[in-house]
Protein backbone atom coordinates (compact mmCIF):
# COMPACT_ATOMS: atom_id res chain seq x y z
CA UNK A 1 0.00 0.00 0.00
CA UNK A 2 1.04 3.43 -0.95
CA UNK A 3 1.15 6.47 1.25
CA UNK A 4 -1.98 7.89 -0.28
CA UNK A 5 -3.74 4.52 0.11
CA UNK A 6 -3.25 4.32 3.92
CA UNK A 7 -4.31 7.90 4.58
CA UNK A 8 -7.35 7.03 2.73
CA UNK A 9 -7.79 3.80 4.60
CA UNK A 10 -7.17 5.55 8.16
CA UNK A 11 -9.49 8.28 7.22
CA UNK A 12 -12.28 5.83 6.07
CA UNK A 13 -12.66 3.77 8.96
CA UNK A 14 -12.16 6.86 11.14
CA UNK A 15 -15.43 8.17 9.33
CA UNK A 16 -16.89 4.96 9.83
CA UNK A 17 -16.73 4.67 12.96
CA UNK A 18 -18.15 8.35 13.45
CA UNK A 19 -20.81 7.76 11.18
CA UNK A 20 -21.73 4.35 12.86
CA UNK A 21 -22.16 6.20 16.60
CA UNK A 22 -23.49 9.67 15.60
CA UNK A 23 -27.02 10.53 14.22
CA UNK A 24 -25.87 12.40 11.47
CA UNK A 25 -29.05 12.78 9.33
CA UNK A 26 -29.81 15.84 11.23
CA UNK A 27 -30.36 18.80 8.73
CA UNK A 28 -29.78 22.51 9.84
CA UNK A 29 -32.69 23.54 7.63
CA UNK A 30 -34.85 21.86 10.46
CA UNK A 31 -33.30 23.98 13.11
CA UNK A 32 -34.03 27.02 10.70
CA UNK A 33 -37.53 26.42 9.95
CA UNK A 34 -38.30 25.27 13.76
CA UNK A 35 -36.82 29.21 14.68
CA UNK A 36 -39.05 30.90 12.40
CA UNK A 37 -41.98 28.43 13.58
CA UNK A 38 -41.22 29.70 17.46
CA UNK A 39 -40.66 33.27 16.57
CA UNK A 40 -44.13 33.18 14.88
CA UNK A 41 -45.44 31.63 17.64
CA UNK A 42 -43.98 33.84 20.47
CA UNK A 43 -45.42 36.66 17.60
CA UNK A 44 -49.27 34.98 18.26
CA UNK A 45 -48.65 34.10 21.81
CA UNK A 46 -47.66 37.96 22.41
CA UNK A 47 -50.72 39.34 20.85
CA UNK A 48 -52.92 37.17 22.96
CA UNK A 49 -51.21 38.27 25.85
CA UNK A 50 -50.87 42.26 25.09
CA UNK A 51 -53.09 42.78 22.33
CA UNK A 52 -52.55 45.67 20.36
CA UNK A 53 -55.39 48.01 21.07
CA UNK A 54 -53.84 49.43 24.47
CA UNK A 55 -50.55 51.84 24.46
CA UNK A 56 -47.34 49.74 24.86
CA UNK A 57 -46.80 48.76 28.17
CA UNK A 58 -50.54 47.95 29.26
CA UNK A 59 -51.61 44.37 28.73
CA UNK A 60 -55.44 43.90 27.08
CA UNK A 61 -55.31 40.56 28.97
CA UNK A 62 -53.32 37.93 31.68
CA UNK A 63 -51.99 34.73 31.46
CA UNK A 64 -54.65 34.35 34.39
CA UNK A 65 -57.66 34.21 32.19
CA UNK A 66 -58.51 30.26 31.10
CA UNK A 67 -59.60 31.31 27.69
CA UNK A 68 -56.17 33.02 27.07
CA UNK A 69 -54.28 30.00 28.44
CA UNK A 70 -55.78 27.81 26.63
CA UNK A 71 -54.79 29.61 23.82
CA UNK A 72 -51.31 30.13 24.54
CA UNK A 73 -50.98 26.37 25.27
CA UNK A 74 -52.37 25.66 21.95
CA UNK A 75 -50.32 27.92 20.26
CA UNK A 76 -47.20 25.99 21.86
CA UNK A 77 -48.26 22.72 20.81
CA UNK A 78 -48.78 23.48 17.30
CA UNK A 79 -45.11 25.25 17.13
CA UNK A 80 -43.83 22.31 18.48
CA UNK A 81 -45.24 19.57 16.59
CA UNK A 82 -44.85 21.76 13.40
CA UNK A 83 -41.12 21.88 14.37
CA UNK A 84 -40.42 18.45 15.23
CA UNK A 85 -42.42 17.16 12.35
CA UNK A 86 -39.50 19.00 10.19
CA UNK A 87 -36.85 17.87 11.89
CA UNK A 88 -38.37 14.03 11.37
CA UNK A 89 -39.56 14.81 7.27
CA UNK A 90 -36.03 16.63 6.89
CA UNK A 91 -34.21 13.68 8.46
CA UNK A 92 -35.56 11.20 6.22
CA UNK A 93 -34.75 13.26 3.34
CA UNK A 94 -31.07 13.59 4.05
CA UNK A 95 -30.97 10.08 5.31
CA UNK A 96 -32.28 9.17 2.06
CA UNK A 97 -29.64 11.46 0.17
CA UNK A 98 -26.26 9.70 2.36
CA UNK A 99 -28.02 6.24 1.38
CA UNK A 100 -28.98 5.92 5.41
CA UNK A 101 -31.60 5.01 7.01
CA UNK A 102 -32.71 7.58 10.01
CA UNK A 103 -34.01 4.30 12.76
CA UNK A 104 -30.40 3.69 13.41
CA UNK A 105 -28.71 2.49 16.97
CA UNK A 106 -27.17 6.22 17.02
CA UNK A 107 -30.85 7.67 16.32
CA UNK A 108 -32.31 5.39 19.07
CA UNK A 109 -29.75 6.50 20.86
CA UNK A 110 -30.56 10.15 20.49
CA UNK A 111 -34.16 9.61 21.16
CA UNK A 112 -33.22 7.65 24.35
CA UNK A 113 -30.34 10.10 25.75
CA UNK A 114 -33.34 13.19 24.64
CA UNK A 115 -36.51 11.64 26.26
CA UNK A 116 -35.68 11.49 29.88
CA UNK A 117 -34.85 15.29 29.83
CA UNK A 118 -37.83 15.87 27.45
CA UNK A 119 -40.83 14.43 29.30
CA UNK A 120 -39.48 14.76 32.94
CA UNK A 121 -39.54 19.23 31.27
CA UNK A 122 -42.44 18.63 29.99
CA UNK A 123 -44.69 16.72 32.73
CA UNK A 124 -43.23 19.84 34.99
CA UNK A 125 -44.26 22.01 33.21
CA UNK A 126 -47.67 21.22 32.55
CA UNK A 127 -47.60 20.16 36.51
CA UNK A 128 -46.74 24.27 36.96
CA UNK A 129 -49.51 25.12 34.34
CA UNK A 130 -52.59 22.70 36.06
CA UNK A 131 -51.06 24.39 40.06
CA UNK A 132 -51.22 27.68 38.42
CA UNK A 133 -47.63 28.89 38.91
CA UNK A 134 -47.13 30.16 35.31
CA UNK A 135 -43.79 32.42 36.41
CA UNK A 136 -41.42 29.71 35.94
CA UNK A 137 -42.85 27.99 32.76
CA UNK A 138 -40.38 29.28 30.05
CA UNK A 139 -37.42 29.32 31.77
CA UNK A 140 -38.26 25.77 32.95
CA UNK A 141 -38.68 25.05 28.72
CA UNK A 142 -35.56 26.53 28.22
CA UNK A 143 -33.60 24.80 30.40
CA UNK A 144 -35.06 21.02 30.13
CA UNK A 145 -34.64 21.76 26.27
CA UNK A 146 -30.88 22.54 27.04
CA UNK A 147 -30.38 19.46 29.60
CA UNK A 148 -32.12 16.99 26.67
CA UNK A 149 -29.88 18.94 24.02
CA UNK A 150 -26.77 18.41 25.66
CA UNK A 151 -27.36 14.78 26.89
CA UNK A 152 -28.35 14.50 22.92
CA UNK A 153 -25.76 15.69 21.71
CA UNK A 154 -23.42 12.87 22.27
CA UNK A 155 -25.63 10.79 19.56
CA UNK A 156 -25.00 13.81 16.98
CA UNK A 157 -23.18 16.65 15.62
CA UNK A 158 -21.13 18.19 18.94
CA UNK A 159 -22.40 21.81 17.94
CA UNK A 160 -26.05 20.67 19.64
CA UNK A 161 -24.08 20.30 22.98
CA UNK A 162 -23.21 24.02 22.40
CA UNK A 163 -26.60 24.98 22.05
CA UNK A 164 -28.04 23.47 24.67
CA UNK A 165 -25.56 25.08 27.26
CA UNK A 166 -26.44 28.28 25.48
CA UNK A 167 -30.41 27.01 26.45
CA UNK A 168 -29.95 26.22 29.77
CA UNK A 169 -27.71 30.02 30.71
CA UNK A 170 -30.82 31.72 28.93
CA UNK A 171 -33.36 29.33 31.32
CA UNK A 172 -31.47 30.69 34.14
CA UNK A 173 -31.08 33.75 33.38
CA UNK A 174 -35.37 34.38 32.35
CA UNK A 175 -35.41 32.59 36.09
CA UNK A 176 -33.84 35.63 37.06
CA UNK A 177 -35.53 38.17 35.34
CA UNK A 178 -39.53 37.46 35.64
CA UNK A 179 -42.27 38.81 33.54
CA UNK A 180 -39.70 38.71 30.18
CA UNK A 181 -40.17 35.04 29.98
CA UNK A 182 -41.57 35.14 26.32
CA UNK A 183 -38.64 37.39 25.06
CA UNK A 184 -36.43 34.75 26.44
CA UNK A 185 -38.39 32.06 25.03
CA UNK A 186 -38.28 33.69 22.02
CA UNK A 187 -34.31 34.19 21.59
CA UNK A 188 -33.98 30.16 22.51
CA UNK A 189 -36.37 28.65 20.95
CA UNK A 190 -36.44 31.19 17.85
CA UNK A 191 -33.20 33.28 17.56
CA UNK A 192 -30.39 30.53 18.95
CA UNK A 193 -32.29 28.02 16.63
CA UNK A 194 -32.13 29.97 13.77
CA UNK A 195 -28.72 30.75 14.10
CA UNK A 196 -27.36 27.18 15.13
CA UNK A 197 -29.40 25.78 11.81
CA UNK A 198 -27.48 28.41 9.40
CA UNK A 199 -24.47 27.31 11.41
CA UNK A 200 -24.97 23.58 10.98
CA UNK A 201 -26.38 24.05 7.68
CA UNK A 202 -22.91 25.75 6.23
CA UNK A 203 -20.56 23.38 8.05
CA UNK A 204 -22.73 19.75 7.26
CA UNK A 205 -25.74 20.01 5.03
CA UNK A 206 -23.91 22.08 2.11
CA UNK A 207 -21.04 19.10 1.02
CA UNK A 208 -24.13 16.80 0.18
CA UNK A 209 -26.90 19.00 -1.66
CA UNK B 1 6.32 -4.20 9.10
CA UNK B 2 3.52 -5.79 7.31
CA UNK B 3 4.03 -8.93 9.30
CA UNK B 4 2.46 -7.03 12.26
CA UNK B 5 -0.66 -6.62 10.11
CA UNK B 6 -3.62 -8.65 12.19
CA UNK B 7 -4.38 -11.49 9.81
CA UNK B 8 -8.03 -11.23 11.15
CA UNK B 9 -8.20 -7.58 9.58
CA UNK B 10 -7.12 -8.59 6.29
CA UNK B 11 -10.70 -8.26 5.08
CA UNK B 12 -11.68 -4.89 4.57
CA UNK B 13 -15.63 -5.58 5.98
CA UNK B 14 -13.43 -7.40 9.00
CA UNK B 15 -12.20 -4.38 9.68
CA UNK B 16 -14.97 -2.29 9.49
CA UNK B 17 -17.34 -4.48 11.63
CA UNK B 18 -14.67 -3.83 14.33
CA UNK B 19 -14.55 0.24 13.88
CA UNK B 20 -18.08 -0.26 14.64
CA UNK B 21 -17.99 -2.27 17.14
CA UNK B 22 -14.55 -0.30 18.84
CA UNK B 23 -17.66 3.25 18.64
CA UNK B 24 -20.32 1.66 19.92
CA UNK B 25 -21.65 -0.53 22.87
CA UNK B 26 -22.62 -2.64 20.59
CA UNK B 27 -24.61 -3.00 17.05
CA UNK B 28 -27.24 -4.84 15.68
CA UNK B 29 -27.41 -7.33 12.66
CA UNK B 30 -29.39 -5.25 10.68
CA UNK B 31 -28.02 -1.89 11.30
CA UNK B 32 -24.34 -3.41 10.50
CA UNK B 33 -25.99 -4.74 7.09
CA UNK B 34 -27.36 -1.35 6.23
CA UNK B 35 -24.53 0.71 7.39
CA UNK B 36 -21.56 -1.54 6.09
CA UNK B 37 -23.67 -2.07 2.59
CA UNK B 38 -23.48 -5.84 2.64
CA UNK B 39 -25.43 -9.09 1.81
CA UNK B 40 -26.62 -11.08 4.53
CA UNK B 41 -24.45 -14.00 4.13
CA UNK B 42 -21.53 -12.21 3.43
CA UNK B 43 -21.98 -10.28 6.48
CA UNK B 44 -22.49 -13.73 8.46
CA UNK B 45 -19.40 -15.31 7.55
CA UNK B 46 -17.82 -12.33 8.77
CA UNK B 47 -18.66 -12.18 12.03
CA UNK B 48 -18.19 -15.92 12.58
CA UNK B 49 -15.03 -15.58 11.84
CA UNK B 50 -13.95 -12.42 14.21
CA UNK B 51 -16.50 -14.57 16.53
CA UNK B 52 -13.86 -17.78 15.92
CA UNK B 53 -10.55 -15.25 17.40
CA UNK B 54 -12.89 -14.02 19.75
CA UNK B 55 -12.79 -10.40 18.69
CA UNK B 56 -16.76 -9.91 19.44
CA UNK B 57 -19.10 -11.05 21.30
CA UNK B 58 -22.74 -12.31 20.42
CA UNK B 59 -26.03 -11.94 21.99
CA UNK B 60 -29.29 -12.92 20.72
CA UNK B 61 -32.22 -11.25 22.28
CA UNK B 62 -36.28 -11.82 21.37
CA UNK B 63 -38.35 -8.58 20.03
CA UNK B 64 -41.82 -10.17 20.33
CA UNK B 65 -41.18 -12.99 18.18
CA UNK B 66 -37.95 -11.93 16.09
CA UNK B 67 -34.68 -13.03 17.73
CA UNK B 68 -32.42 -9.56 17.78
CA UNK B 69 -28.95 -10.57 17.44
CA UNK B 70 -26.47 -7.94 18.20
CA UNK B 71 -22.49 -7.75 18.67
CA UNK B 72 -20.28 -6.25 20.90
CA UNK B 73 -16.26 -6.02 20.59
CA UNK B 74 -14.01 -7.82 23.41
CA UNK B 75 -11.53 -6.94 25.27
CA UNK B 76 -9.05 -8.84 23.18
CA UNK B 77 -11.14 -7.20 19.88
CA UNK B 78 -10.76 -3.80 21.34
CA UNK B 79 -7.16 -4.12 21.89
CA UNK B 80 -6.14 -5.97 18.74
CA UNK B 81 -8.23 -3.00 16.93
CA UNK B 82 -6.47 -0.40 18.88
CA UNK B 83 -3.09 -1.83 17.43
CA UNK B 84 -4.14 -2.32 14.08
CA UNK B 85 -4.79 1.49 13.83
CA UNK B 86 -1.59 2.32 15.57
CA UNK B 87 0.31 0.31 12.90
CA UNK B 88 -1.33 1.99 10.01
CA UNK B 89 -0.56 5.09 11.29
CA UNK B 90 2.76 4.86 12.16
CA UNK B 91 3.35 3.18 8.93
CA UNK B 92 1.46 6.75 7.30
CA UNK B 93 4.62 8.34 9.71
CA UNK B 94 6.97 6.28 8.43
CA UNK B 95 6.76 7.07 4.73
CA UNK B 96 6.38 10.57 5.49
CA UNK B 97 10.37 10.83 6.48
Amino acid sequence: MNHEQLQSELLSIRHLMERSAKFISLSGLSGILAGCYALIGAALGYREVYGFSSKIGYRDHYVTEDAVLVRLVIIASVVLLLSVGTAVWLSVRKGRKQKQGIWNPASRGLLKAMGVPLVTGGLFVVIMIARGTYGLVAPSCLIFYGLALVAGGQYTYSDVKGLGILQIVLGLLAACLPGYGLIFWSLGFGVLHILYGFIMYFKYDRRIA
Amino acid sequence: MLEHFDKAFENRVRLQIMAVLAANERYDFNALKELLEVTDGNLASHLKALEKVAYIRVNKAFVGRKTNTSYEASEKGKQAFAKHLETLENLIKQQKK
